[in-house]
């Protein structure tokens, strides 16, 4: 069951960081009539993945990404797409009220009664966790009874010994199909994983059909605020 | 981007000799490289538009290369290159891709900036 919502605001720092987890629940979203704006702090230009025989060089990857990014969005039906033109791995390293600010024209803008997000200091990336402060921050200056919600994502390896388990389970199976175009939308990141992921879920393995219909939050805690 | 063809590469090397050029340097292990191998000790470094006037640049060694550039007051080199490119901005591209296709390393030469 998922809650409806006045308006989502996906914040994530590079593009895929909402296909693994959070697409489907955008997807849900859209179908269920409540908007949902996503913002992308970067094209994810310090990409890994160039492919050997390379399919791209370190200067043209953001064009593809920034390609790759749109055609997500169309999957999820997703039409408020917006590129902020920060860079892969810098976020920790701009001004923290340049970053807070961002966030807060964000909120002010879309009016959000939820915002999905990573969880600072849990989520692997340093630019998730820089993120997460920036989203957390802003968020934290309004007035709690006008506050969104928070959904985050954490997947360090030490997840659970400090937030147990996440509190929210969204059950996406009725649209798996689009979560797997916006999965494959980002095929100079998700190609080979997909390849092994796409076959799994032909054989209907349990363990690869859990992974695609749900997708699970922890809802930001104020009272266990991580500073 | 191609396979280094060390001949070719020390010629376009040679071009960019002698005038100032933006460098991009980048070396990396990818951000992950921490959470999938606990206790891995995760390294890199990057710097982009930096301006610099070399009097020679040299490719050396077999595949993966290695491509130093003597500056007036010091040096700039990177290990592991495999690949190069001109692109459409006459800059030379070069990294390192690992087996997998994934980046390890990047050098790039250019006369006008690189984009932000």
């Amino acid at each position: 069951m998922i809650k409806k919502e006045r308006h989502v605001l996906v914040i994530f720092p590079h593009p895929d960081d909402e296909a693994f987890g959070v697409s489907g629940t955008i997807s849900s979203y859209i179908e269920m009539g409540v908007p949902v704006t996503y913002a992308c702090l970067t094209l994810g230009e310090m990409g890994r993945n160039l492919g050997n025989p390379p399919f791209a060089n370190r200067e043209t990857l953001p064009q593809i990404r920034k390609k790759e990014l749109q055609n997500a969005a169309a999957s999820m039906g997703l039409t408020d797409l917006r590129m902020m033109g920060l860079r892969d791995k810098t976020i920790e390293f701009e001004d923290d009220e340049k970053m807070i600010q961002l966030v807060t024209d964000l909120i002010e803008d879309t009016n959000p009664s939820l915002i999905i997000s990573f969880y600072p200091g849990l989520s692997v990336h340093p630019d998730h966790d820089a993120t997460a402060r920036a989203v957390v921050r802003a968020v934290r200056r309004m007035p709690e009874s006008e506050r969104p919600t928070i959904y985050t994502i954490a997947f360090a390896n030490n997840t659970a010994e400090v937030l147990g388990e996440p509190d929210i389970l969204h059950n996406v199976e009725a649209v798996a199909q689009k979560k797997i175009n916006t999965l494959n939308s980002h095929a100079s990141q998700t190609v080979w994983m997909m390849r092994d992921m796409e076959k799994r879920l032909a054989e209907k393995d349990p363990e690869a059909l859990k992974w695609l219909h749900n997708e699970r939050f922890f809802t930001y805690k104020w009272d266990q605020d991580f500073e | 981007m191609e396979i280094v063809k060390p001949e070719h590469l020390q010629e376009l090397l040679d071009t960019f000799a002698n005038k100032d050029v933006y460098i991009h340097l980048e070396t990396t292990n990818g951000a992950y490289a921490a959470h999938f191998k606990e206790g891995f000790f995760n390294a890199g470094a990057f710097i982009r538009n930096v301006v610099v006037k070399y009097e020679l640049g040299k490719v050396a060694g077999e595949s993966p290369h290695r491509v130093g550039l003597k500056l007036p007051s010091g040096w700039i080199y990177a290990q592991g290159i495999t690949h190069y490119t001109v692109d459409e901005h006459d800059r030379l591209l070069m990294c390192g891709l690992d087996p997998d296709g994934k980046l390890a390393v990047a050098l790039e030469i250019s006369e006008t900036p690189f984009t932000y």
